[in-house]
């Protein structure tokens, strides 16, 4: 893992861990070994696109012009780095 | 007795997929009871276990034993299992695997191994299981890592190896594990028969604590500590499997479908089986599933207690186990009249000399021999 801030890097889903909708739950969650998070729909629309092609840049942009909203980035880059402590995603 | 509409789906899927293992823990948590392999499911069946409870919601899947590695048409299961959208967790001693084998398992689509240790060193390992495997589990645990998977390292703690904590965690970190399950003995099946040799002291207890406070803060998120205090030094309930029939089903080798590890020693319930019903007619309408869901059936202190929703009670076979009957405060709780029975239990721990009896291994003789003991109770009581 570097320090580089989440911001300049392209996040993808860490090693271990998989996002899947599971409709019993009527959500997105996160699987991982032994344990699963539930996701509200903006983490998982933010958590969709971590796949080591976004930038994040880009992945605001995309998310902005998909729900019609602007000044998302200080949301996304806060979730982002909230994942990145949990190591929900990776930020190489 | 709640309504369809408000049980929730389980997440979990525990196929326990065999009782026989190469190793004799004391302290297992299966029954004293070994199984017979002739009454394992077969593959068949498993697969549509697996299907009927992956339709039902379950996204988390562990497949344990005993050991599982035992059953060789465990690749099928986790294909299959994979295909259907679960998580496949693989919960082993590592014994019975090779290069070979965990090619074979990764190719299934495993998403992750769970390794357990006994000791950070050969001499324990063979005090706890009763046979060594220190070196091969130490050599399968680097070659998981190698083949890219997620691994965890399970270390049972008691008062024969809590004091090497340190040795656990140095080796943990040696073959690059990502996370460390340092569990404290929870007193089930064996290990209640063995609670007096295993029940670590107050002392041991803190500093296995500050040890593991000191590496978490050295390594940081790159290999992630969980300490589970042993409950007998709480003084509050375990919220147990989440609760009763809330999270978890448990598939045993023959079939008998449980709410948790030691609910099947409970004889004032009859446990359904997946030979005889389809996995969401056990899980919404089995009376065994629903006895203890809700609030219903909850006696004081718990009923009209402010905690009731977080604890649900603690675990109803401790309950059961020290009481004798399933549907009392679990005795943890220090609001529980009989508290004193596990104060008295700590207090015994406080002792540095061993208990006179030996450790009881899990094996052959000494199934047969606890079922001795149960058969000529039986027999008293009923005549």
């Amino acid at each position: 893992m570097s320090d580089t801030p989440v911001a300049c890097t392209r996040p993808r889903i860490a090693a271990g861990h998989r996002l899947q909708w599971e409709a019993a739950q009527d959500a997105y969650v996160l699987l991982y070994p032994e344990g699963m998070v539930r996701l509200n729909p903006s983490a998982a629309e933010i958590l969709k696109r971590c796949d080591g092609e976004h930038s994040v840049a880009e992945l605001v942009a995309e998310l902005e012009s998909a729900f019609g909203q602007s000044d998302l980035g200080a949301d996304v880059d806060a979730f982002l780095a909230a994942a990145l402590q949990r190591r929900w995603i990776d930020a190489s | 007795m709640p309504a369809d509409a408000q049980i929730k789906p389980p997440l979990w899927l525990l196929a326990e997929v065999s009782y026989a293992c190469p190793l004799q823990c004391v302290y297992c948590s299966n029954p004293l009871e070994l199984g017979r392999r002739a009454d394992e499911l077969d593959t068949e069946s498993w697969l549509r276990v697996l299907r009927q409870a992956r339709a039902l919601g379950a996204a988390q899947l562990g497949f344990s034993g005993g050991e599982p590695l035992v059953r060789r048409d465990l690749e099928r299961l986790i294909a299959e299992a994979r295909q259907l959208g679960f998580y496949t967790n693989l919960i082993t001693s590592a014994v019975g695997m090779d290069q070979a084998r965990l090619e074979r398992l990764v190719a299934a689509g495993l998403d992750h191994i769970q390794i357990s240790f006994q000791a950070a060193d050969r001499r324990t390992s063979r005090l706890i299981a009763g046979t060594d495997y220190f070196e091969h589990k130490r050599a399968m645990a680097r070659a998981v890592k190698a083949a890219g998977l997620p691994m965890v390292l399970n270390f049972v703690l008691h008062r024969h190896n809590i004091d090497q904590l340190q040795d656990m965690l140095e080796l943990s970190e040696s073959v690059g594990a990502d996370y460390v399950e340092l569990a404290n003995t929870q007193y089930y099946g064996w290990g209640l028969a063995n609670r007096a040799h295993l029940l670590p002291s107050r002392g041991q207890l803190e500093r296995a604590r500050a040890v593991t406070e000191a590496f978490r803060a050295r390594v940081g998120e790159r290999m992630r500590l969980y300490f589970v205090v042993p409950d007998y030094y709480e003084n509050r309930p375990k919220p147990c499997m989440a609760g009763w029939g809330r999270v978890f089903l448990l598939v045993a080798p023959d079939g008998t479908a449980l709410p948790c590890h030691g609910a099947r020693q409970i004889r004032s319930l009859s446990f359904p089986n997946v030979r005889n019903a389809s996995v969401a007619e056990i899980w919404y309408h089995a009376p065994a599933f629903n006895a203890f869901r809700g609030e219903d059936w909850m006696p004081q202190p718990c009923r009209g207690c402010p905690e009731r929703e977080q604890d649900f009670g603690g675990c109803r076979c401790q309950a059961y186990q020290l009481l004798g009957d399933a549907a009392l405060t679990d005795p943890v709780c220090d609001r529980s009249p009989h508290h004193q029975l596990v104060l008295d239990a700590v207090a015994a721990a406080q002792h540095s000399e061993p208990p006179p009896a030996p450790l009881v291994y899990r094996n052959p003789r000494n199934a047969r021999r606890a079922a001795g003991v149960t058969a000529t109770t039986a027999t008293r009581a009923d005549g």
